[in-house]
């Protein structure tokens, strides 16, 4: 029999809508103000520093609706916003400078919805607000700085394999290095010794005894990539000391890494903290000095007191072995024993000096402070954040042997700590500086209006629709407008589900667009049985041939706009890319519940019925 | 309620030459402006800052002109944004300058004739590489959406129809950009979106009316190649019409609604929606036609068993 709704139809629409409805509910309930407090450097915060927030909060008489640890964060719910910025006051003089606060507005998801993963979209920066920074990574400088140094490596390398040369000279506009020798059985045997020490590189002979050589492709792909890793390193490391709830720190392109600081207004501090320099020194141990003294006042003259990470005190030299701007790699694998340890690159200076200091200090042990300018709350005369100096010793190892070009620290504890290590040694190296290309700054309150803005046309371009349909359609009207409902349910439920989709402005004009579209497969079926029951079929043959014959062009026309809002996808950066993401799942959730879910209504009121005429 | 109930099919055909002339004209006098005064590219294409800013009362944008004047600033454009009480300024890229204490040297700047400090709304900083990339990234994707389509016409229906679709479509956002063009609205990275979903919208009508051809071919034996479009343009009329209006409704409302940040959006949407609605009406199978598109081509080729009595039956 014609227009009957299989069981699976039934299960199939019921299913898809309520696991929709289910997903999109969390957006409906408001977000609470909250503090988000985390270690800083990634350290995990303790539990009890659960019990001693509680407590001064309570103190200080600042209602909070909860103080839950998750994940190593504590996260603080409030009533109100005055609320959270008392507190974020309390937070900073009760659990000191180990822990970063940032702002946020936490979803208040029921546990039930976030038990099954459910959580509203996310909303992009043009309706939450806060700083978008796209940063280029200065390639050049970095490729100049490599030239430099082969040309120090292999000045030292042909001294060491005897080959006589005339001239190593760095060719920065070509990135490159040019050798020139006297005869042409040293450009061999500098071929020869060169290619072995420096594989990657491409050696060709030129005239005049000279020998030109440039960094292959795979180098150059290997440096980049470890400029842009290397940098999104020090970013994430920097944005955790900023205290941004959500923020997105990612790569874009070979080159590029967009930065986005949700909640930030204050954009020249952001740029300050993301521009700062960390450094890094290699220093002495002072053995002689004793540390009792010199925590009482009495440092020798030429060594001065430090802190380890635990705020242990270690006195070390005064004369640096070595500035970090020297290490041009660090990582972490495992020594003969098992045991974590980290792999120190310098480059070419950096060896030489390193070698020669070392030799004599054999037994001795050698500290790595890392130093770090961190933001304060003050600000100086000009407006400028004041940043304060931290020096810190992150390790202390024992030089086991004269130490070259590359070098390891063992010894280590804990894989863990091996990794803070070598992430710490990075940040502090130099690296390709990056320069910031682009930077858009959304205002709170423009924010919650472009929001205000977003929902007044959804609701009155769907109203308007909703209207009209009835007007035009009658009952089958309603229909087109229970699917066009059903439709906007499963659209939001779908952006909820999905980790990637974020909610722009433009994206909400999608949806609206999305509303307006969307009603054009109802219409093109509606118009089919029209025009069948106008040919003197009866009502149950015109539902019929309708739904079917106007299928093959509803899919069709829409898998054309699919394919422009995937190239959309492609192209669009941030809030375009938004529209592109609601363009694109509304034309597939349309097609869903405009032929399948208008069908079952229809079949179920109308499937059955006698005669030629029908509400359409 | 129906909107068009016609007994018979209204000639389309008759005016496909007429139409091509009057979509020519357009189509040039859209490209002889384009290639004089260009578009009026916004910050996501050219580069530079924006900022806009609150103020708490009306603003003289004199003043602020002239004090940005005097801060070095004197190419700056400053409009109104939406309200007289917020105001837009934009500065082209400069060489040498830090871009990144131009927006803080503006404020200043600003502040200085605003009674009360004016609220920051929004700050844009664009590098002019990034704009440069992105308007080839747009012209690419402008010509990907196009080239897609034309292939999967092509392969739905025949190389005719594919090239009436995709001239209809070219004409629909050379248009688009020719109105941008003469007045001068500024052309950003949303009416780039707008221009691709109207690629979209356009193509869509154009398919159902082919769909439609191709029904007809095969209903309509005995009917001449233009008397077949006509009756598929006719019979889709009520739908093209009613999906173009519930379209244009919710547009209109983005457009009052939507701010001033969707207006080019919308502006570029609706203009496309009116454009793309007569192209595919008038342009699309008019080209597929004089082309020379015939029955042939759509339908499988039947091969008759017992000679030419067959349609008796």
């Amino acid at each position: 029999m014609l227009n009957q709704n299989s069981i699976w139809r039934y299960l199939t629409v019921v299913v898809v809508l309520a696991v929709a409805l289910i997903y999109a509910l969390p957006n409906i309930y408001p977000n609470d103000p909250s503090l988000q407090i985390s270690g800083t450097r990634g350290a995990e915060v303790s539990a009890e520093k659960v019990t001693v927030l509680e407590q001064a909060l309570t103190k200080e008489n600042i209602s909070f609706k909860s103080v839950v640890l998750n994940k190593g964060q504590i996260l603080a719910r409030f009533n109100n916003t005055e609320d959270q910025l008392k507190a974020r006051e309390v937070v900073a003089a009760a659990l000191g400078d180990e822990v970063v606060s940032a702002l946020n507005m936490a979803p208040a998801t029921p546990a039930w919805l976030d038990a099954i993963g459910a959580a509203p979209m996310k909303l992009g920066l043009d309706l939450r607000g806060g700083v978008h920074f796209l940063m280029e990574v200065d390639m050049k400088t970095a490729m100049d700085k490599n030239v430099n140094d082969l040309v120090q490596i292999y000045r030292t390398d042909l001294r060491e394999a005897k080959v006589r040369y005339r001239s190593v000279t760095p060719d920065l506009v070509n990135q490159r290095v040019v050798l020139a020798f006297r005869t042409a059985e040293d450009v061999a045997a500098a071929k020869a010794v060169l290619s072995k020490k420096e594989a990657d590189m491409v050696y060709t002979e030129a005239e005049d005894n000279s020998l030109v050589v440039t960094f292959s492709e795979a180098r150059l792909k290997a440096l980049r990539e470890d400029a842009v890793a290397q940098n999104i390193t020090i970013i994430r490391n920097r944005v955790n000391a900023i205290g941004v709830a959500e923020p997105l720190v990612q790569r874009q392109g070979a080159e590029r890494i967009v930065v986005q600081l949700p909640g930030i207004q204050d954009t020249a501090r952001a740029k300050e903290i993301l521009g700062a320099t960390a450094t890094l020194e290699f220093r002495l141990v002072d053995e002689t000095a004793d540390v009792q003294s010199a925590l009482a006042g009495r440092v020798p003259p030429s060594s001065q007191l430090f802190n380890d990470r635990n705020g242990n005190p270690v006195v070390l030299q005064k004369r640096i072995m070595l500035t970090g701007n020297h290490i041009v790699g660090a990582n972490t694998s495992f020594d003969e024993n098992g045991r974590p340890q980290v792999n120190i690159d310098l480059d070419a200076k950096g060896g030489s000096t390193f070698s020669n200091l070392t030799k004599d200090a054999i037994g001795k042990a050698m500290a790595t402070v890392f130093i770090e300018y961190k933001p304060t709350d003050k600000k100086d005369a000009s407006g400028k954040t004041i940043m304060m100096k931290k020096e810190e010793v992150v390790s202390v190892a024992t030089i086991q042997a004269r130490l070259g070009r590359s070098f390891r620290i063992t010894g280590l504890d804990a894989p863990g700590e091996a990794q803070n290590l070598a992430v710490l040694l990075r940040a502090g190296a130099l690296i390709a500086p990056i320069l910031i290309v682009e930077e858009r700054t959304v205002g709170p309150s423009l924010g919650q209006e472009n929001i205000d803005l977003g929902l007044n046309a959804i609701m009155w371009g769907m109203l308007s629709v909703l209207f009209f349909m009835v007007i035009y359609y009658k009952w089958f009207g309603v229909v087109a407008n229970i699917a066009l409902a059903a439709n906007l349910v499963l659209l939001i439920g779908v952006m909820s589900m999905i980790p990637g989709a974020t909610l722009t402005l433009p994206g909400m004009a999608g949806i609206v667009l999305t509303v307006g579209m969307a009603v054009d497969a109802n219409v093109l079926i509606f118009e089919r049985i029209r025009e069948e029951l106008a040919e003197g079929r009866s009502a149950v043959h015109a539902i019929h041939e309708g739904y079917n014959r106007a299928f093959a062009t509803i899919a069709d026309s829409n898998i054309t706009t699919l394919l422009v809002a995937l190239i959309l996808f492609g192209i669009g950066t941030g809030p375009v890319k938004g529209f592109a993401v609601t363009l694109a799942l509304g034309i597939v959730t349309s097609i869903f519940t405009a032929v399948v879910v208008s069908r079952l209504i229809v079949n179920m009121i109308w499937g059955q019925r006698r005669g030629t005429s029908l509400p359409v | 309620m129906r909107l068009f109930n016609f007994k018979t099919a209204l000639n389309f055909m008759k005016l496909k030459w007429p139409a091509l002339v009057f979509s020519t004209f357009l189509v040039i006098g859209s490209l002889v402006s384009l290639f004089t005064q260009g578009l009026n590219l916004g910050l996501d294409f050219t580069g530079g800052t924006v900022i806009e800013v609150k103020f708490d009362q009306a603003a003289d944008l004199n003043k602020v002109r002239t004090a940005l004047g005097s801060s070095g600033f004197a190419d700056a454009q400053v409009q109104y944004f939406g309200t007289s009480q917020e105001v837009m300024i934009r500065i082209a890229p400069r060489e040498g300058v830090e871009q990144k204490t131009i927006g803080e040297q503006i404020l200043t700047a600003i502040n200085t004739v605003a009674e009360t400090p004016v609220t920051v709304r929004k700050v844009d900083i664009v590098g002019s590489s990034v704009g440069d990339e992105l308007k080839e990234d747009g012209f690419l994707a402008i010509l990907a959406a196009l080239v897609g389509i034309l292939i999967y016409v092509a392969a739905r229906f025949e190389w005719r129809y594919s090239v009436g679709a995709v001239a209809s479509l070219l004409h629909d956002v050379i248009i688009t950009l020719g109105l941008f063009s003469v007045f001068q609205l500024e052309f950003d990275l949303t009416v780039l979106a707008a221009i691709l979903a109207l690629i979209g919208y356009s193509i869509n009508d154009t398919i159902v009316v082919f769909d439609r051809i191709r029904e007809m071919f095969r209903k309509l034996r005995d009917a001449t190649v233009e008397e077949t479009v006509n009756e598929a343009i006719t019979s889709t009329l009520s739908r093209t019409t009613m999906t173009s209006f519930t379209t244009a409704l919710t547009l209109i409302v983005l457009f009052f609604m939507g701010g001033a940040m969707i207006h080019g959006f919308a502006t570029a949407l609706l203009f496309g929606i009116a454009i793309g609605t007569y192209s595919s009406i008038y342009m699309a199978s008019s080209i597929a036609v004089i082309l020379g598109a015939s029955r042939e081509d759509l339908l499988p080729t039947v091969i008759e068993k017992e000679g030419e009595g067959t349609s008796a039956l």
